[in-house]
C-alpha cells in the first residue's frame, strides 16, 4: 500500500508508462470526439430514413389530397381519371383480406403450436423448421407463379377472390408461424408444470392457459402478417388479376335465406395496389393523381394496422409480467 | 392408528366418471396432435408445390430452349417472331438494382444497427424502432410510385440526360427500404453478444465506438453478414420498385442510367397481357421464376446458415 | 449404505406410498440413487438436504412431472397405497397420477385467472360440471387453505391481486380442490416473507389431518416445526430417515448430523 502511494505521488511523468500525460489526455479526447461524430452518423441515417418516409408522404398527399373525397371511395374505375374511384378495389381488398385471413390464421397459429409446444427433436421437426424460415425469404411474386400453376390453371379457381386469397394466405403464413411461436415462447414455463400438475392434457394446457396468455402477441404476429398481404401486389398481378373491374362481386351477407352466399369467391376482382399500379402505369399522368390518392388510402391503412400491432404489443407488454 | 378403510375407498379420487372422462381428454388430445402437426406439414407440402410448378412449366420450355442458350444469349425477346431467350439481360438488370440497393442498404442499415445497439438512449431505441418498422411496412407498391415520380425527376435535375425509366432510382429507393430488414438481423445479433466481452473492453479503457468496431462487430459478424445475404435476397426478389420505375423492356446493360426490365419486371409485364396457358410466353415466366428461385433459395440458406451459427455460439 | 427406510410396524401408521429401489436420470446423469422410504397416511413427511442433493427431483417423481421433458428415465417403484399402482410404470398414465397427486411450487405460480377459475381448475379438467357442486368445493378448498375469510367477497378478482402469501395458499387451495390422496410441497414458502411462512407452516399442521403431505424443504426448522417424519438426502441417495425428533435429536449417521448442525450445506 505504501509502496503504491510512493509510485503515485512520482507522477506519471517519470513511470513507465510510454506516453505522457498530456498525451493520454488528448488520444482520450481524440476518441471520445469520435464516439461523437458516430453517434451524430447513426442518428442522422436514421433521420434521413425517416425523411424519406415523410418525403414519401408528403408527395403522396401533394399529389393525391386533391383526388380524395367521399366520391372517389364510391366510383368504379373509369377512361375519364376526373371520374375514377377505388369502389371495386377497397371492396376487393376486404374480402379478399377475408379469405386470406380466414386460411393463414388458424394454419399459421396451429403450425406455430405445433412447432413450438408439441414438435420433438427430430429430424422431421428439423425439416419443416428450415422449411417454414425458408418460405419467409421466398419473394412473392414466386407464391404468385404459385397460385398461377396451382389454384388458377390446375385447381380453376381461376381469377377469382378465393385464388387471391389463398395465394395471400400462403405468403403470410411463416409470419403467422414465426409469431404465434414467439409469443407462445413467452409463456413461462412455471405456468404450464403448473397446469399439468392439477393434471391436464398438452391440449388443455394450451387451451386453457398458452393460448389465453398469449393472444394479444399472437393477435399482433397476424395484424403485422395482414399488412403485409394488404400491400403485396407482384403475387396477385401473376394470377391475372390486372383487369378493368367495374362491378362488386355478390354481397356474402343478405338476399334471401341463409342471408349468406360464398358466390363473391369465385368473382374477378381487384385490389387497393392492382389498382394503384395501374394507373401508374398509364401513359396519361392524370391517372398519377389517382394513383397517389389510392396509395394514401392503402398507407393509412397499412399504418393503422401496425399502429394497432405496435400498441397491442404495448399494452399486452405491460399488462403481463410473470 | 388405525385408518377406517371406507375414508380410504371414498379417497380414491380417480373415480368411473373421472377415469372415462380423461379418457376422452385424451383421445382429444390425440386428435388436435395429428391436426396440429397437419398444419405444420402443410409448410413443406407449399415449398414442394412452388418447387413442383416451377419445374413442371419449366421442362416444358426447356424442352424447346437448350439450356445453354438460356444461360448465355444476350438477347431476351420471347415474344418477337425472331425470338431469343436469353436470360442474361434480366438477370443483368436484376443484378445492377440489387448492387446500388446494397450500397445503400448495407452501409445505413450496418450504422443504425449499430447506433440502435451500442450508443442510443433507450428512448431514443424505442421511439426510431417502431418508425422504421413502419418504413418496412409501407407497401412497395408505392415504394414505386415514390421512386418513378420523386426519385427519377430529382435525379433528373442533377443529370438531365437520365430517361424516366432507370435502374438507378428503384436501386436507391429500394435501398431505404431494405434498411430496416438489414438493421434489425443485424442488431439481433450484436445483441447476442455476451455482455460479458463488451465489459472486458470497457474495462480496458476503449470508447463504445472502440468496442463496436473491434469487439462487438468481428463478434456478430456472422450474423451481420447473414443481415446482408438476405438483404440481397430480398432485393433480387423486390417486384413493384422495379417493375414500376425501371421499365419493362429486356436490356443487356450494366449501366444503372439506363431502362431495363429484372426478373421479377419481366414476370410482371408477361402477366398483364393476356397469355394463354400452354405458349411458350408463359412458360418463360416459369423459367424466369426457376431461376430466380434458385438464386434466392441459395442466398436464404447461406442466410439462415449463418444467422443459426451465431445462435449456436452463445 | 442401507437406511432404514420403512416405517416401524410397531408404530401401526398406514403407509400412503412405498417408495422402492428409485433411481432417476437425466439422460445419462443419474440424479437419484436407489431411494427407498414410506410416506406414512396423513402425516407430513420432510425432505431436507443441501440444493442439488435431489429432493426437489425426488418429489417431482410423485407426479411424474418429469415426463415432461425428454430424456428422463425412472427406474425401481412408487407403490401408491391403497391399491398399489406403481405410478412411475411406464404402463400407468401420468395424468392418472396427476389426478390423485397434487403438487404446490417453490415460487406462488397462480393462474392469471379469477380466484374462483384458480381454486375450481382441478374439477374443470376432470370434466365436473355441477355448478352447485364446483362452489361447494371452491368454498371447502379456500377453507381448508385458510384464505375463505380474505377472499369470499372478492372471487372473481385476479389471482395476480393477491399477494406472494396469499398467492401461495391459493395455490394450496387449488391443489386441494379435486381432493388429492397425497399433496406435494416443493419448498413451499422459500419466496415468502416469515409472517407468511408461519401461516403456511400452521395450515400444513391442520391440513395433515386430512391429507398425506410430502414437503422439501431448505429450511431445517422448518421441517422440524412442521413434519413427522424426516429424510434427509445427500447426493441423490437417502442418507437417513426417521420420525422427525429421532433424526434431529439422535442423528444415526455423521453426514446427517454435520448437516443438521450446520458444518455444512
Amino acid at each position: 500500500m505504501a509502496r503504491l502511494r510512493a509510485r503515485s505521488r512520482r507522477g506519471p511523468a517519470q513511470s513507465h508508462n510510454p506516453m505522457p500525460e498530456a498525451a493520454i489526455s488528448e488520444a482520450l479526447a481524440r476518441r471520445k470526439r469520435r464516439d461523437g461524430w458516430f453517434a451524430l452518423a447513426g442518428l442522422l441515417i436514421m433521420l434521413a430514413a425517416v425523411l424519406t418516409l415523410v418525403l414519401l408522404l408528403a408527395q403522396l398527399l401533394v399529389d393525391g389530397l386533391p383526388r380524395l373525397s367521399l366520391e372517389f371511395f364510391v366510383e368504379f374505375p373509369s377512361r375519364f381519371p376526373q371520374r375514377a374511384g377505388i369502389y371495386s378495389a377497397w371492396i376487393g381488398t376486404l374480402l379478399v383480406m377475408l379469405v386470406t385471413a380466414f386460411v393463414a390464421v388458424p394454419l399459421g397459429v396451429a403450425a406455430g403450436l405445433y412447432l413450438e409446444e408439441y414438435a420433438r427433436r427430430n429430424w422431421l421437426t428439423d425439416l419443416i423448421e428450415i422449411n417454414v424460415s425458408n418460405l419467409a425469404g421466398v419473394p412473392s411474386i414466386i407464391y404468385g407463379l404459385l397460385a398461377l400453376g396451382l389454384f388458377v390453371n390446375r385447381f380453376s379457381l381461376g381469377q377469382s377472390i378465393a385464388a387471391a386469397g389463398l395465394t395471400l394466405a400462403l405468403l403470410i403464413i411463416p409470419v403467422v408461424i414465426v409469431a404465434t411461436r414467439e409469443a407462445i415462447r413467452a409463456v413461462p414455463r412455471n405456468m404450464r408444470e403448473a397446469a399439468y400438475a392439477m393434471g391436464t392434457t398438452q391440449w388443455q394446457m394450451v387451451a386453457h392457459h398458452v393460448l389465453p396468455y398469449s393472444t394479444g402477441s399472437i393477435l399482433t404476429g397476424i395484424i403485422i402478417g395482414l399488412s403485409r398481404a394488404i400491400g403485396e401486389t407482384a403475387p396477385v398481378i401473376t394470377i391475372g388479376a390486372l383487369t378493368f373491374i367495374a362491378f362488386l362481386p355478390e354481397a356474402p351477407i343478405g338476399g334471401e335465406f341463409p342471408y349468406i352466399n360464398f358466390n363473391w369467391l369465385d368473382a374477378p376482382f381487384t385490389l387497393l395496389p392492382i389498382q394503384i399500379f395501374n394507373w401508374l402505369s398509364r401513359p396519361q399522368t392524370e391517372f398519377h393523381a389517382n394513383a397517389a390518392a389510392a396509395a394514401l388510402v392503402l398507407i393509412a391503412l397499412t399504418l393503422c394496422m401496425n399502429a394497432t400491432a405496435i400498441y397491442l404489443r404495448y399494452r399486452y407488454r405491460r399488462r403481463v409480467q410473470w | 392408528m388405525a385408518h377406517e378403510p371406507l375414508t380410504v375407498m371414498a379417497q380414491l379420487s380417480v373415480s368411473a366418471t373421472t377415469k372415462a372422462h380423461l379418457a376422452k381428454r385424451q383421445r382429444v388430445d390425440r386428435w388436435v396432435r395429428r391436426i396440429l402437426f397437419l398444419a405444420a406439414a402443410l409448410s413443406v407440402l407449399v415449398t414442394v408445390a412452388i418447387v413442383y410448378i416451377l419445374l413442371s412449366e419449366s421442362i416444358q420450355f426447356f424442352r424447346q430452349v437448350p439450356l445453354l442458350s438460356f444461360l448465355t444469349d444476350r438477347q431476351w425477346t420471347p415474344l418477337f417472331s425472331d425470338a431469343h431467350f436469353g436470360i442474361l439481360p434480366l438477370l443483368s438488370a436484376t443484378l445492377v438494382v440489387a448492387a446500388i440497393a446494397l450500397l445503400v442498404a448495407v452501409p445505413g442499415g450496418t450504422l443504425v444497427a449499430i447506433y440502435l445497439s451500442e450508443f442510443a438512449p433507450v428512448k431514443v431505441r424505442d421511439t426510431t424502432k417502431p418508425v422504421l418498422e413502419l418504413l418496412g411496412a409501407i407497401p412497395t407498391v408505392v415504394y414505386g410510385y415514390f421512386a418513378l415520380l420523386f426519385v427519377t425527376p430529382l435525379l433528373q435535375k442533377l443529370m438531365p440526360e437520365l430517361p424516366g425509366f432507370n435502374l438507378l432510382a428503384p436501386g436507391l429507393v429500394m435501398g431505404v427500404m431494405i434498411i430496416p430488414y438489414i438493421s434489425s438481423i443485424s442488431e439481433d445479433a450484436m445483441r447476442a453478444v455476451p455482455r460479458q466481452l463488451r465489459e472486458a473492453s470497457y474495462a480496458m479503457g476503449a470508447t463504445r465506438l472502440q468496442t463496436a468496431s473491434r469487439v462487438v462487430f468481428p463478434t456478430a459478424f456472422s450474423g451481420i453478414a447473414a443481415a446482408y445475404i438476405l438483404g440481397m435476397s430480398r432485393a433480387i426478389g423486390e417486384t413493384m420498385v422495379v417493375a414500376i420505375a425501371a421499365g419493362l423492356q429486356p436490356n443487356f446493360t450494366m449501366n444503372p442510367l439506363e431502362p431495363a426490365a429484372t426478373m421479377t419486371a419481366y414476370i410482371v409485364q408477361v402477366s398483364m397481357g393476356d397469355v394463354p396457358h400452354g405458349s411458350i410466353a408463359y412458360q418463360t415466366i416459369f423459367a424466369v421464376g426457376l431461376t430466380l428461385f434458385s438464386i434466392t433459395l441459395l442466398f436464404n440458406a447461406l442466410g439462415l446458415l449463418l444467422r443459426k451459427r451465431i445462435r449456436e455460439v452463445y | 449404505m442401507a437406511a432404514i427406510s420403512h416405517i416401524d410396524p410397531k408404530e401401526a401408521l398406514a403407509v400412503k406410498a412405498r417408495v422402492e429401489q428409485l433411481s432417476f436420470y437425466y439422460g445419462d446423469a443419474q440424479a437419484l440413487n436407489r431411494v427407498s422410504l414410506d410416506l406414512a397416511e396423513r402425516r407430513i413427511t420432510a425432505l431436507i438436504g443441501a440444493s442439488g442433493c435431489g429432493k426437489s427431483t425426488f418429489l417431482r417423481c410423485f407426479n411424474r412431472l418429469h415426463d415432461l421433458y425428454p430424456e428422463s428415465r425412472y427406474e425401481g417403484q412408487i407403490l401408491l397405497k391403497p391399491d398399489d399402482i406403481n405410478i412411475i410404470s411406464k404402463a400407468v398414465d401420468p395424468l392418472e397420477v396427476r389426478l390423485r397427486i397434487g403438487m404446490v411450487f417453490q415460487k406462488p405460480n397462480p393462474f392469471p385467472k379469477t380466484i374462483f377459475e384458480n381454486v375450481a381448475y382441478g374439477l374443470k379438467v376432470r370434466g365436473v360440471r355441477d355448478r352447485h357442486f364446483i362452489e361447494e368445493r371452491v368454498e371447502g378448498a379456500l377453507r381448508q387453505a385458510s384464505l375463505w375469510a380474505e377472499t369470499r367477497d372478492r372471487l372473481q378478482d385476479s389471482a395476480m391481486t393477491l399477494s406472494g402469501g396469499q398467492q401461495q395458499r391459493l395455490c394450496i387451495a387449488r391443489a386441494l380442490a379435486p381432493q388429492p390422496e397425497l399433496l406435494l410441497l416443493d419448498e413451499p414458502t422459500s419466496a415468502l416473507d416469515p409472517i407468511a411462512t408461519a401461516n403456511i407452516e400452521e395450515l400444513l399442521s391442520e391440513l395433515k389431518e386430512q391429507v398425506t403431505i410430502l414437503i422439501v424443504t431448505h429450511n431445517m426448522q422448518q421441517a422440524a416445526r412442521v413434519s413427522d417424519f424426516t429424510a434427509f438426502m445427500h447426493l441423490g441417495e437417502l442418507v437417513e430417515f426417521g420420525d422427525t425428533d429421532t433424526v434431529f435429536t439422535t442423528p444415526r449417521q455423521k453426514k446427517t448430523e454435520d448437516y443438521i448442525t450446520g458444518r455444512y450445506g
